[in-house]
This record gives C-alpha cells, structure tokens and sequence, in this order.
C-alpha cells in the first residue's frame, strides 16, 4: 500500500483520484492478457496440461474405457521388457556417435569456412541444403539408394571402386546404428554450421594476431583462442545436440523398418511410439516418456554442473 | 574482413598462396560431391528404369531417361492431393503463428501485464521438454480435448494449435519488441492510439524481417514434421507429403518412392534458395546473443 501512495505524493498535480488509476492499471492489464490468452491457452492445452497429463497417465492404467490407478505397474513392466534395455543401449550408442562426429565435425568444417574468402555462399547453401529437406524424402534416399546392400548401391559402388569391402549396411546389425548416424549427421549438420560460423565471426582478430606472435602454431591457436572464445556456443550446442538425437525416431522408422535386423535400430522414442500406437497400452508409452524426461533431466543437471565449474 | 584464424598476408604468399587455392578448389569439389552429390543420383535414379539401379556398377547418367516415375508418383500416390494438404497446414500455421505469437510477444514486451514475467518463464521452460516426452500426453489431449470434449483427429487445427505454443518463436518477437524504442510507443498513446493500433500501424511495419523469418519457419517446420502428423491425421485424404509418401512405401516401387520424394522435396528447396539469406540470419541470431 505504502508504494501504491508514494508516488501520488511525489507526481505533479495529477488530479486523478487513486480509484481511477486503480482502474486503469487494471484495465491495461486486461488489454495486456487479452493480446496473450491465444497463445497462453495453446501452451496450456498443448504443453502445461500435457506435461502434468502425461506423469498422471503413468500411473494409470485404461481398459476399455475405465481407468484404474495401478501405482508403479506401468514402470516395472516397461523395465521388464527386454527391448527396454536394448532400446537404451542403442540410443546411447547413437547419441554418443553422433556427438563424436555430428558435433566435431561441423566445428572444423566452420573453422575452414571461415578461413575461404572466395565461394563463402556458395560452400554456405550447400551445407545447409539438406537441413531443407523433408526428412523422410532425404531417408528414403539413403534407405534405397546408399545403403542398398548389393553393389548397385550408391556407397557400395563407391566403396568397391576404390577397391575396400562392401557392407550390407542396414541388413548388418552392426552397421546398423553407424548407418543411421551418417545419415542422421548429413541431414543436420547444417544449423550447426551455420551457428557456429556465425560464432567465429565475433573472435577479434587481434586475439589471433598476438597468439601468432606468441609463436603459437594454427593448433595452437584453435586450441587457446577459437575454442574458449566461442565456449558458450560449443556448451550450448551440445546440449541441444544430446537432447535432439536421444530422441531418435524417424531414422529408425523408416530406415530399419522400425526395429531393424535384430533389434539394431530399436530407440526409446521408437518404443514409446510402439506402445503408445501399435501395443495398445498409451499408460506404458507415457511411463517410458517420464523416464525419458527424468534421464534428459538428469544428464542436463549433471551437464550445467560440469560446464560452470569450469569457470 | 577482420583477421581471422591465419592471417591474410599469409594466404597471400608463395607456399600460402598455392596452399589456400589448393584447399579451397578440394573442399568446394567435396562439399558438392557430399551435399548435392546424393541429391543428383536421387533426382537421376528416379529416371532410371528398375532394371537400370539394380545394375553394377551403377550408371552415372541414366541410359534411357524416363519421367514415367515421376508420372506414377504423381498419379498413384495422389500427390497432388498430398501437396494441397501440406500447402494448407502451412499456411494456416503461418497465419496462425504470426497473430498468436506477434501478439503474445507484444503483450509480453511492450504491454507487460501482471505475471507477464511468469507467463513468459513458463513459455521458455517447455523448450527444455523434449517433444517425444509430450507425444502420447498431446494426442490424448488431441482426440478428447479438456473441458469442450471435441476431437481434432483429421482437422487441420491438430496441426495449427500445437504449433502456436512455440516458445522459441515468441521468445525471438519479444527480443525484437524489446528493441524497438518506448518512446515511439509512448508518442503513439499520447496521441491516442490504442494497443492494438500501436502494434499494427508502428510494431509490425519495424518488424518485416523477423516475421518473415517466422514465417518461413514455420512453413518448413509443417513441411519437414513427421510424427504429429502421422499420428493426427490418420485418414488418406487429410495425409502431408512426408506421411503419404511414408504410408505408401511398402507397396511401391522403390524408384516411384524416389521419385515421390524428390518432388515433396521441391517446395522447400525452393524456399530455401530464394529466402537463403532470411533463413540463415533468422537461425543464427535466434541461437546467439541469447
């Protein structure tokens, strides 16, 4: 109430009374939910409500119309099918490739972007074309052309003219995951290209300048001037990486027909949608999606801890 | 041009020289053999006929081109039907997108509401949720929505409302709101305009390039989405590109599937090469600064 008055004494002659100023202050803060509550119920009906629905859901279980709290029955069951942990196996596997290539790779790939003053667009566009793509179009590509495992295939035929062993690719249990990742990285290295270049282009050059007089070679300089400079980036990047390919789904779906030869290509998000749709059992699905959540959640804490201790 | 990595002078000299042109004349040969290389044997294998791509060693240039691929892919998959679906849901999501979101970044910037602060925080939190953790939660909700207990299963607004909620979006229109300066808002209310003319008639004209940027985001997020659609939209008739030609595969040739995909690829080919500089602009200053 004190800081509501203060100001009525400090402001010139207003002679509007407090009531009204109430009243208009009330009234901008309607005009002010009006403009919002179109995204504001979205965000409720799609993802507030959702999120709380779907640890409810967990709990739950639904047959034929009638839903019963069933307690943990719904975990222990997921956990207790074995392609759980093969699912998880293979997620990890996958994300951990993909970081190893998907993240490095457009880092150096940006660095010798930025380097080149002449073809900049032109290198430009083409690594971020595929990003256009419709991935599934960009899949079916892969799936009947690269990996088709007979020497008419586009990797084969590439493979057997320079004179190295063929592969089955998909039809190979252990290609399976490495297949997936060489598509996967072409499909999106782009954005993080294009993110990083944008990065490099705010290092000041004098801090290269003084490293090379310092005598430091161009490793060197990567090491102590590029990666420390664009620290945030790099930290964010990754983050952003691990959450997006933990989610693998489509590369599975369309190249390994969902499971692959063997469970190869099974994923956590393939499962979820496995139960969710095809098993009939939505409560189990949602069960897998909270533990999805909680180890994302997990992994995040433990990443945020890692990266600002350091600073 | 700022100094960068090696210096200028360095590239400009004997061994520098020769080592830069070598470099750059490799990586320009490689980065088109790798990103647009599968995209010419995709285009070429779709003219192919099927004894042709079964050939070893595969052809270079096919021998005997032939579009009746592309022909079958149109026809039997009905792609035509296919397009005008995807077309459709990109525009309303473009419409929708640009009226909710500009909105509530207005409100949320300029207008700054009671628990605008909360609201906003709320927003950001759910892009930390992973969209695969949400999927069977947003159906359920989807087929039997809470309170009004209508289903949207087959109705383009499953496309158009989840798409709304994007914080990334608003969060990008606020940064710009943020921008512009009080004082044109407040010129603007003492002369009498009310919010909403000051958002139509001073906001929106300042903010052309970053709705653009939305704009075509959200065209290429409906053109590229895969599961939401293919679980909302479980009918033939109602089917995206990327679904229907999904949905057909099993039973059709793989050149035609080819070929189906080359042609759903087309829209967003060509949006990308005349919005190029939009659309790297937009990606790279949502990430930084933030």
């Amino acid at each position: 109430m004190a800081i509501m008055t203060a100001p009525a004494v400090t402001t010139k002659p207003t002679p509007a009374p407090t009531v009204s100023k109430r009243g208009r202050k009330l009234r901008d803060n309607l005009t002010g939910h009006a403009f919002l509550i179109g995204a504001v119920v979205c965000f409720a009906l799609f993802m507030w409500y959702p999120m709380i629905r779907g640890v409810v859901m967990s709990f739950q279980r639904t047959r034929r119309g009638e839903t019963t709290w069933v307690g943990w029955d719904n975990y222990t069951r997921i956990i207790a099918d074995p392609s759980f942990w093969v699912a998880w196996k293979n997620t990890f596997i996958f994300t951990i490739m993909a970081l190893v290539v998907g993240y490095v790779l457009p880092f150096f790939v940006a660095i010798l972007l930025n380097e080149f003053r002449h073809a900049k667009g032109y290198l430009r566009i083409l690594v971020y074309l595929p990003v256009m793509l419709p991935p599934a179009s960009a899949l079916f590509l892969f799936k009947y052309y690269a990996y088709d495992p007979s020497d008419a295939g586009l990797f084969n035929a590439i493979l057997k003219f320079l004179h190295l062993p063929t592969s089955e690719w998909m039809q190979s249990p252990t290609m399976t995951i490495p297949a997936m990742v060489i598509a996967s990285t072409w499909m999106n290295m782009g954005s993080a290209v294009l993110i990083y270049l944008a990065s490099l282009q705010n290092i000041p050059g004098e801090l290269y300048e003084a490293a090379e007089l310092d005598g430091a070679g161009i490793w060197r300089r990567i090491w102590s001037v590029t990666i420390p400079q664009t620290r945030l980036i790099l930290a964010l990047l990754a983050m952003l990486q691990i959450v997006a390919t933990m989610q693998l789904f489509i590369e599975p779906l369309i190249l390994a027909n969902g499971a692959g030869t063997q469970d190869s290509a099974t994923s956590v998000a393939y499962l979820i949608y496995q139960h969710g749709f095809f098993q009939n059992d939505l409560n189990g699905a949602a069960a897998l999606g909270v533990i999805m959540l909680i180890v994302l959640a997990a992994f995040s804490a433990v990443y945020v801890r890692l990266t600002t201790k350091q600073d | 041009m700022s100094r960068t990595l090696i210096s200028q002078a360095q590239l400009r000299r004997g061994r520098g020289k020769y080592l830069y042109w070598t470099l750059l004349a490799v990586v320009v040969a490689g980065f088109t053999l790798v990103f647009l290389g599968p995209l010419y044997w995709m285009v070429t294998g779709a003219l192919k006929s099927g004894q042709e791509i079964a050939q070893t060693p595969p052809t270079l240039w096919p021998q005997d081109p032939q579009t009746q691929n592309y022909v079958d892919a149109w026809n039997n998959l009905d792609l035509a039907k296919l397009m005008f679906n995807t077309f459709y849901y990109a525009a309303g999501a473009v419409f929708f997108q640009l009226v909710f979101d500009t909105a509530a970044a207005y409100a949320l910037s300029k207008l700054r509401p009671a628990f605008g602060n909360v609201i906003l925080g709320l927003m950001l939190a759910t892009l930390m949720i992973p969209a695969m953790v949400l999927i069977v939660p947003q159906y359920v909700t989807a087929i039997d929505l809470p309170i009004i207990h209508v289903n949207l299963l087959d109705s383009p607004w499953a496309i158009w409302l989840p798409l709304i909620a994007n914080a990334f979006n608003i969060f990008l229109l606020k940064r710009f709101f943020d921008s512009i300066p009080e004082d044109l808002i407040a010129a603007a209310q003492v002369d009498g305009a009310s919010p909403l003319r000051t958002l139509w008639s001073i906001i929106l004209p300042m903010s052309r390039p970053i709705l653009g940027v939305v704009s075509i985001f959200a065209v290429t997020a409906v053109w590229k989405d895969f599961l939401w659609p293919k679980l909302v939209m479980p009918s033939p008739e109602t089917r995206t590109l990327s679904v229907g030609i999904y949905a057909f595969s099993g039973g059709t040739p793989q050149n035609v599937v080819i070929a189906a995909s080359v042609i759903a690829a087309v829209p967003t080919v060509i949006i990308f090469l005349l919005f190029q500089r939009n659309i790297m602009s937009g990606l790279t200053t949502g990430s930084l600064k933030g």
